[in-house]
């Protein structure tokens, strides 16, 4: 049976999770004029009633612990539980800021160890985690490209280079930082075009902000003309290493030229996202930009670790109230620590086979636009045979019958009918055999019976929904649902 | 995919019928079709100058959201305030509902954009 209650359904007027005892002082009441006009409509419940409504509601919630996540773009991989243990320590939980910084030297060793580490897998002199997210990564980055143009007394590089295939906020972060985004076209497979390229370098680019391997999950082969380019230029580059999963241990953007760089942790290093973050997306940069860095900085003495609440003369400021998200990063000290530094490099390995084997297994019912090699993820354009109607939105809701959460769609927005997949490097042979299986079935069914599959979902709690009706028409209160 | 011979388009799939000096905007039959069901349009207003090939509204469907750029420079004369309450009037007919009325300022600026045969071209 399905559980389909709000918890506004099972209220009971009068029913109440708290007894108080009897006042010993006697009753005062407020003046009229500081009386709400009526109730605030909160649901009446006993405690029972809230466990059992949230537990019930909780068995409705998929996530990666309940099935296969095979979420393009995302690296939905599991969290393990070591993480959390960590993060949940004592001595971590319940450091304050403010405290005296010899009695927080343990959660200190942990910053610079983890930026230390993500240095040598990056390739980039230093790192600061206090960016709360990949986003404010990407800001905190520009900001830093900005204020090194400007130290240099050069104030007219406004424009930051960002092919049409890049992540969606590196044009808004650009926006944001005060720059100007100039759109580059790529190729088809989504690499960057260089003729196009060389077309908008002049002494106006601040820099140019490449996500790599691409949002088609293709290594953009020309890195190194490209990095030359741009440097000639007198820009910056830099990386968005949202997609770092398939180079761990293997390449680095700073070995590849890369001024600037940021690291989603709660994607490439396993801490929990969606809806469970928070996040966290450290900066990185080269020797030539340590001093841009934002402030606090954390440094290691002989004596201990130390906190620069200033920074260098240079900085680009604070920009977070204290180090970042320390929950965050102290789940990826111990994913790392967890992997070690020889394993790493499987990280990257097993994504990338596991994206090649999805890949080569269906290709000969799903169209793929772009052959060859790809990392960690890629793009089929829906189904090979058109003809029978079948949508690539149609293929994601019939996937939830077989309790999978379907791939990402209708991105990247280069393919008409985009999914994009992105199996991580922990599912087993078994897991990803079934989802082949699965996706095969599909393929089949939306030849000998397209209607079925257009009907889809049909073992969910909800069938299909009417996306536009919901957006067009959003009920997101109790309060309007008793209007309808 | 309907594309009316009388129409100017553009790369970015507007659409644009000259009438005596007034350009009416829409977008075209291909990119509703792409867009699939569309759920909101942010239009600009009245007496907003427009630049050629700069963007001029948002457009949110399903799967995406868009901008929507100016086929012609010119001043904004009306915008078609139906498509607020009622944006899905874009897929049910895409050139029928015309999204602005733009005075045009540049009539040489007709010559920079698509006829049908050649946006036809653009859609392969």
């Amino acid at each position: 049976m399905y559980y389909d209650k709000l918890i506004f359904e099972i209220s009971t007027e009068g029913r109440k999770g708290y007894t108080l005892p009897t006042p010993e002082i006697k009753r005062y009441d407020l003046p009229e004029t500081l009386l709400r006009d009526d109730c605030p409509g909160l649901p009446e419940v006993s405690e029972l009633d809230v466990v059992r409504h949230y537990t019930n509601v909780s068995f409705k919630n998929f996530g990666i612990e309940k099935g296969f996540y095979p979420l393009g773009s995302c690296t939905m991989k599991y969290n393990p539980k070591i993480n959390q243990d960590m993060s949940n320590l004592p001595g971590f939980t319940s450091i304050h800021p403010y405290q005296p910084i010899e009695t927080m030297q343990g959660l200190l060793h942990v910053y610079y160890e983890t930026q230390r580490m993500l240095s040598e897998i990056s390739g980039l002199d230093t790192f600061t985690l206090n960016s709360y997210a990949g986003a404010h990564g990407e800001l905190v980055g520009l900001m830093i490209m900005k204020a090194y143009h400007e130290s240099r007394g050069d104030f007219k590089r406004k424009k930051v280079i960002v092919p049409d295939s890049a992540h969606g906020t590196n044009p808004a972060s650009a926006t944001v930082a005060g720059l100007e985004s100039v759109e580059v076209k790529s190729n088809k497979d989504g690499t960057v075009n260089v003729n196009d390229l060389k077309a908008v370098l002049d002494d106006e680019v601040a820099g140019i902000m490449l996500t790599n391997p691409n949002t088609a999950g293709i290594f953009e082969k020309d890195i190194l003309t490209i990095a030359k380019l741009v440097h000639d230029a007198g820009g910056l580059l830099y990386y968005d290493g949202a997609n770092l999963n398939p180079l761990l241990g293997i390449a680095r953007p700073g070995d590849m030229g890369f001024d600037i760089m940021h690291i989603n942790l709660h994607k490439t290093f396993s801490t929990p996202h969606g809806g469970g973050g928070p996040g966290s997306g450290p900066v990185g940069v080269n020797k030539k930009l340590v001093k841009f860095l934002p402030k606090p900085v954390i440094e290691k003495h002989e004596e201990g670790y130390t906190i620069d609440y200033d920074g260098d003369a240079l900085t680009i400021g604070q920009i977070s109230h204290f180090y970042g998200n320390a929950g965050v990063y102290l789940k990826a000290y111990t994913y790392l620590l967890t992997i070690g530094k020889e394993n790493l490099p499987n990280v990257a390995r097993y994504s990338t086979l596991n994206a090649n084997y999805i890949k080569e297994s269906l290709k000969d019912v799903y169209h793929l636009p772009i052959e060859g090699v790809c990392k960690h993820e890629f793009v089929f354009d829906g189904l090979k045979d058109k003809s029978t109607g079948v949508k690539t939105l149609d293929i994601a809701k019939r996937l939830l019958d077989f309790d999978m959460h379907p791939p990402t769609v209708y991105f990247p927005l280069t393919f008409k009918e985009a999914i994009m997949i992105e199996p991580p490097e922990n599912e087993s042979k078994q897991t990803i055999d079934r989802f082949i299986d699965v996706m095969r079935s599909i393929a089949k069914e939306a030849i000998e019976n397209p209607e079925k599959v257009k009907g889809a979902p049909y073992n969910t709690v909800v069938k299909r929904l009417d996306e536009a009706l919901a957006a067009r028409n959003p009920i997101v209160k109790y309060k309007d649902l008793l209007e309808q | 995919m309907n594309i009316p011979k009388d129409l100017y388009y553009t790369e970015s799939h507007e659409w644009v019928r000259v009438e005596d000096g007034v350009a009416y905007v829409g977008i075209t039959d291909y990119a509703q079709d792409s867009l699939g069901e569309i759920v909101f349009i942010e239009l600009p207003e009245e007496n907003d100058q427009l630049t050629q090939f700069s963007e001029f509204a948002a457009i949110e469907s399903v799967k995406a959201a868009s901008d929507l750029n100016a086929p012609l420079s010119g001043v904004v004369l009306a915008i078609n305030e139906e498509l607020e309450d009622n944006p899905e009037l874009l897929n049910e007919d895409p050139y029928e509902n015309w999204i602005i009325k733009i005075e045009i300022e540049d009539d040489t600026e007709i010559n920079k954009l698509l006829n049908a045969e050649e946006y036809a071209n653009v859609c392969e």
